[in-house]
């Protein structure tokens, strides 16, 4: 398979999360929509990494996959957080900041 | 048909499956574990790419990390038996529109750069490359890296704390 192919999932992959991510009314719905979208752009730096024959590109998807790894982490704290205080985490009802 | 064809269809076929279920399902609960599973098959494609370190990363810190940790969020913020965890959607036409233009756009552009069939062979152990280069080349960026998990730890731990 050429590079092309694994470029054309990786660009489903991420037209399916951001789908989800503006679609989903649950923050933790949203979150895993994120979650896709960094997916995909992680299986684009492995196919490039792989078809230029570099470790580079694979050596940024470490850094992508630790990075996501404590963005969820704390992104899910903050739900958390907000869930105690709101008592909600769907996304609507969380407009303090609207005027 | 060659096996890394056959490899290739089966991978996208399931990831693309479970990715939709992801943003589809109604339970919130079963959208977690569909994410589970798509991340799984995103580490199968890695393997497909000769990653076997990236696989093997991606298998143990997103496909049980993030699964474990959505979970245990879900937990704590809806509760998993009963009607709560139904979670509905908006703007679908919107979604659909904002998505499918980005996707056909992005397909537009790749239709018109040429890009390699044919994947050069590799020259060295990709594991071993991958270690040589992160602890010689971008070792400032690997520690680096280590702050950045122990400040995202100490945040989480700190925002998530039991009231006073």
């Amino acid at each position: 398979m050429g590079l092309g192919a694994y470029l054309t999932l990786a660009a489903a992959l991420f037209a399916i999360g951001l789908f989800g991510v503006i679609t989903r009314r649950n923050t933790i719905g949203i979150l895993l929509g994120i979650e896709l979208m960094l997916n995909a752009v992680n299986i684009n730096l492995v196919a490039f990494a792989r078809f230029n024959a570099d470790v580079v590109g694979m050596i940024f998807t470490v850094f992508t996959i630790c990075i996501t790894v404590a963005e969820v982490a704390l992104g899910l704290a903050i739900t958390i957080l907000i869930f105690r205080i709101r008592r909600t985490v769907v996304a609507d009802h969380l407009d303090l900041l609207k005027g | 048909m060659t096996l890394e064809a056959i490899t290739f269809w089966a991978l996208g076929a399931v990831l693309l499956a479970s990715a939709l279920m992801v943003v589809l399902t109604k339970n919130l609960f079963h959208s977690v574990l569909y994410l589970a599973l798509s991340l799984t098959s995103t580490a199968g494609v890695f393997l497909a790419l000769d990653a076997e370190f990236l696989a093997f990363i991606q298998l143990l810190l997103y496909a049980v990390g993030v699964t474990t940790i959505a979970v245990i969020a879900i937990l704590v913020t809806e509760r998993l038996v009963g009607a709560r965890i139904t979670q509905t959607s908006r703007h679908i036409v919107t979604g659909l529109i904002v998505s499918g233009a980005l996707l056909a756009a992005v397909l537009g552009f790749l239709r018109g750069v040429p890009l390699p069939i044919e994947r050069p062979p590799l020259a060295v152990d990709v594991t071993r490359a991958i270690g040589q280069v992160l602890l010689t080349e971008f070792v400032l960026p690997f520690e680096l890296l280590a702050v950045l998990l122990l400040v995202g730890l100490l945040g989480a731990l700190y925002f998530a704390r039991p009231d006073e």
